[in-house]
């Protein structure tokens, strides 16, 4: 028992005291802006592996970008990555980084379903599932709830059964062997069904985008409620977007 | 490819060598060949798998010989068709299983007197297209008193899909059958398809994220060597690179020593060592901007050279992490509750572990002394030399003490690459397109913290990749977590799946 004591005063206290406040280190690749400095924007768009650089005006898609840096390191003047880390989003526009901008990325309160305000501010329940993700944010899923970021004690967790779930948080691209299973869980949940993509496989395909081995028509039939977005997800990214998302 | 008067061309870890210097021996003589070299102990197979080549298959086999650092290529021609009849190496070393069941499943190659000839991953570009993955061949047991639990590919918690068929007598396991392929995401075609150097790499890192360091080795390795770039000598590099996949062998060793914890109801375990976990990734992550390593390493150089400054913070975690986490496993692997789940629960045994050909940590929890770090060094392994952690009983304890034991390890290894790793001129800039040898091959051997990670690859006459084959040590070790699950009570299921913690994605590619 003293022992037990003993290793609990050597931890000290390991949680995030406010989670809305935490800051990352400097080196961290969360929000980035792109400067109005010109470039061959056509040499910048070619250089990244999955397509998230647009032009004329350029843009950055963060349901696109795997948040590799390349881009920072061979443009430093045009793009830079900010260690904001408050990325996620509820419409799939708000993801877009346009050059220029140095907002915070917004979630948009008039587009967050009505019922999940009024049903979710204190607690929510989310079945996970996995459909092609690679291990890496579900580790940071799992994250969520350790004693550094402690999501629980906001009432969000992650349960068992679907039967139990309010939503649904989906990582991976959605390989075609886990479709059908996918949706069957989806089936299972009673309403209001919410769906969160989590990690940039998720929400776009990623560096999976165009294989043969994925199937993405799930996607296609229901209304997103977050994007997520990282490769992998940091959590402090995932639980600001899920209280943001339920505030009242 | 053409043969010559030898049946095997013995080459290195990270070595490339010409298409037409691999010997291409008739079926029966590749067979001997094979069958001849795995009848020693100390030679293990490290890939085996098909590459269809002009209009035929061409079954390319690496077998290691884990005393002389070499490894053994041989190849064979077959017509690409499906029905072929060859004659079955698994039924004289079952450690071979898996690869043969890969060929089959890939090329409808049929293997003869194979004791378990069924499909692994059922990919994308599957031989038999009827078969699929909700018609996999469970092996059954009949009897009054028999029953199965089947569960999966969603499981309770936040984790991989796969599923898993119990076939019980009460609440003991008589057999446990693994399906997988729920997350095959066709990683080796996009390896050909995809052209740029960085989405290869992006690729190489997301084979499975919670090894982005260990696999992105093994690419990077193959460009540099297939390139025959300087980065290949660079010892700062490999430096670098050494301890950035010991950091990572290191934060998912106490993670899973925190999830094994919260599988036996022990919170102050669960909570300490997932507390102790956050720092170790919180330094990749102040190194290279990723907690897990993505972005981290790159082909022909670095775009993160460690300073000073990085040097100082390193000192400084490791003196906090290591009276914590010595504290906390002195008392973990002590406490009765813990040892009373851990010990004698999940067992495999040595001659198990030596028959399915196991790897890595599988390997060595049960005394057998597998490890590439040791056997077929690369990065700086080659110079600082790393000695492997070994226990003999097989059991959830000795999975869990051992990495208790790997992290200790990987620690003293770390600090001294850092007395080291200053001195060394600087390693050069990473490059973006690689020019590779024509019509070659070249093969990668990476200890990931799972174990033995293997890439191959092969070009055209114009320097192009013609294939890419990838080798996750899951591929050998989920054979393992079933039989430990043999004579078990079912309710040891979840410590013991987590004591393995193996991958489904990279298994599934
Ligand atoms: S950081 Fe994002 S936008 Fe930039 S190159 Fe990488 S994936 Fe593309």
């Amino acid at each position: 028992m003293f022992e037990t004591f003993k290793i609990w005063q050597h931890q000290g206290k390991q949680f995030i005291p406010d989670v809305t406040k935490a800051t990352l280190t400097e080196i961290f690749r969360g929000r980035p802006e792109i400067s109005t400095e010109s470039v061959n924007e056509a040499e910048v768009a070619e250089l990244c592996p999955t397509s998230a650089i647009l032009t004329n005006p350029m843009r950055i898609d963060l349901g696109r970008c795997t948040f590799c840096g390349e881009c920072e390191l061979a443009y430093p003047k045009k793009i830079k990555f900010t260690n904001d880390h408050k990325i996620a989003a509820n419409t799939r526009e708000a993801l877009i980084v346009k050059e220029g901008d140095t907002s915070p990325i917004k979630i948009d309160a008039n587009a967050v379903r009505k019922e999940i305000k009024s049903f979710f501010g204190n607690s929510l329940k989310l079945r996970q599932v996995s459909a092609g993700g690679d291990s890496a944010n579900e580790w940071e899923l799992g994250a969520c709830s350790n004693v550094n970021f402690d999501m629980s004690r906001f009432g969000i967790d992650f349960v068992a059964s679907p039967r139990q779930a309010d939503g649904i948080v989906i990582t991976g691209a959605i390989s075609t062997n886990m479709a059908e299973a996918l949706q069957i869980t989806y089936d299972a949940m009673p309403f209001p069904k919410l769906i969160i993509l989590v990690g940039t496989e998720a929400i776009s395909g990623g560096i999976f985008e165009g294989s043969p081995a994925i199937d993405r028509s799930f996607l296609d039939k229901y209304k997103v409620d977050l994007y997520v977005p990282g490769n992998p997800i940091h959590p402090l990214t995932f639980i600001n977007g899920i209280l943001t998302m339920i505030a009242k | 490819m053409i043969g010559n008067a030898e049946n095997t061309i013995k080459i290195r870890n990270n070595e490339t060598i010409s298409l037409h210097n691999i010997p291409l021996l008739p079926y029966h003589k590749f067979y001997d060949t094979a069958s001849a070299l795995l009848g020693q102990a100390h030679y293990h197979c490290v890939n085996y798998y098909g590459f269809p080549y002009k209009n035929s298959l061409h079954l390319i086999c690496a077998v290691a010989n884990d005393h002389d650092r070499t490894i053994e290529i041989f190849s064979c021609q077959i017509a690409n068709e499906s029905g072929i009849h060859l004659e079955s190496l698994t039924a004289k070393h079952y450690a071979m299983h898996c690869y043969e069941r890969e060929i089959a499943e890939n090329f409808g190659v049929v293997f003869t007197n194979h004791p378990w000839l069924k499909p692994i991953r059922y990919p994308h570009d599957r031989a038999n297209k009827s078969d699929t993955i909700n018609t996999y061949p469970f092996y059954s047991i009949a009897g009054d008193q028999i029953h199965e639990v089947g569960v999966g590919p969603v499981h309770a918690g936040v984790i991989e899909p796969g599923h898993f068929r119990f076939i019980c007598n009460g609440e003991m396991v008589l057999h446990l059958e693994i399906q997988l392929g729920w997350q095959h995401r066709g990683i080796e075609h996009l390896f050909l398809k995809k052209k740029k150097l960085l989405e290869r790499t992006t690729l190489a890192e997301n084979i499975t994220g919670d090894t982005a360091v260990g696999h992105n080795l093994a690419f990077v390795s193959l460009m540099e060597s297939l390139g025959n770039l300087p980065a290949r000598y660079d010892k700062k590099l490999g430096y670098e690179r050494a301890l950035a996949l010991e950091m990572e062998r290191i934060g998912i060793h106490v993670g899973d020593l925190s999830a094994m914890c919260t599988d036996v109801a022990f919170q102050l375990g669960s909570a300490v060592f997932g507390a102790l976990r956050t720092p170790i990734i919180n330094y990749t992550q102040l190194w290279c901007g990723n907690r897990f390593g993505k972005g981290f390493l790159r082909t022909g150089g670095t775009n993160y050279p460690i300073n000073e400054k990085l040097i100082s913070k390193l000192q400084f975690l490791f003196d906090d992490f290591t009276t914590k986490f010595n504290e906390i496993s002195v008392y973990t692997f002590n406490l009765p509750s813990v040892l009373s789940r851990f010990e004698g629960c999940g067992t495999v045994t040595l001659k198990q572990v030596k028959l399915i050909g196991a790897v890595g940590m599988v390997a060595r929890m049960a005394g057998m002394v597998r490890d590439i770090r040791h056997t077929h060094p690369f990065a700086s392994y080659t110079d600082i030399p790393y000695k492997p952690a070994v226990l003999t009983t097989g059991d959830v304890y000795a999975r869990g003490v051992l990495r208790k034991m790997e992290i200790e390890k990987s620690t003293l290894y770390i600090q001294t690459l850092k007395q080291n790793v200053m001195s060394l001129p600087e390693s050069p800039k990473p490059v973006y397109k690689v020019n590779l040898a024509p019509e070659s091959f070249a093969i990668s051997l990476v200890e990931g913290w799972r174990g033995e990670i293997c890439h191959c690859a092969i070009t055209d006459e114009d320097g192009e990749l013609a294939h890419y084959k990838v080798k996750e040590p899951s591929l050998h070790n989920w054979l393992g977590l079933a039989l430990a699950l043999r004579n078990t009570e079912i309710s040891d299921f979840p410590i013991n799946n987590k004591s393995f913690d193996l991958s489904y994605c990279g298994y599934d590619l």
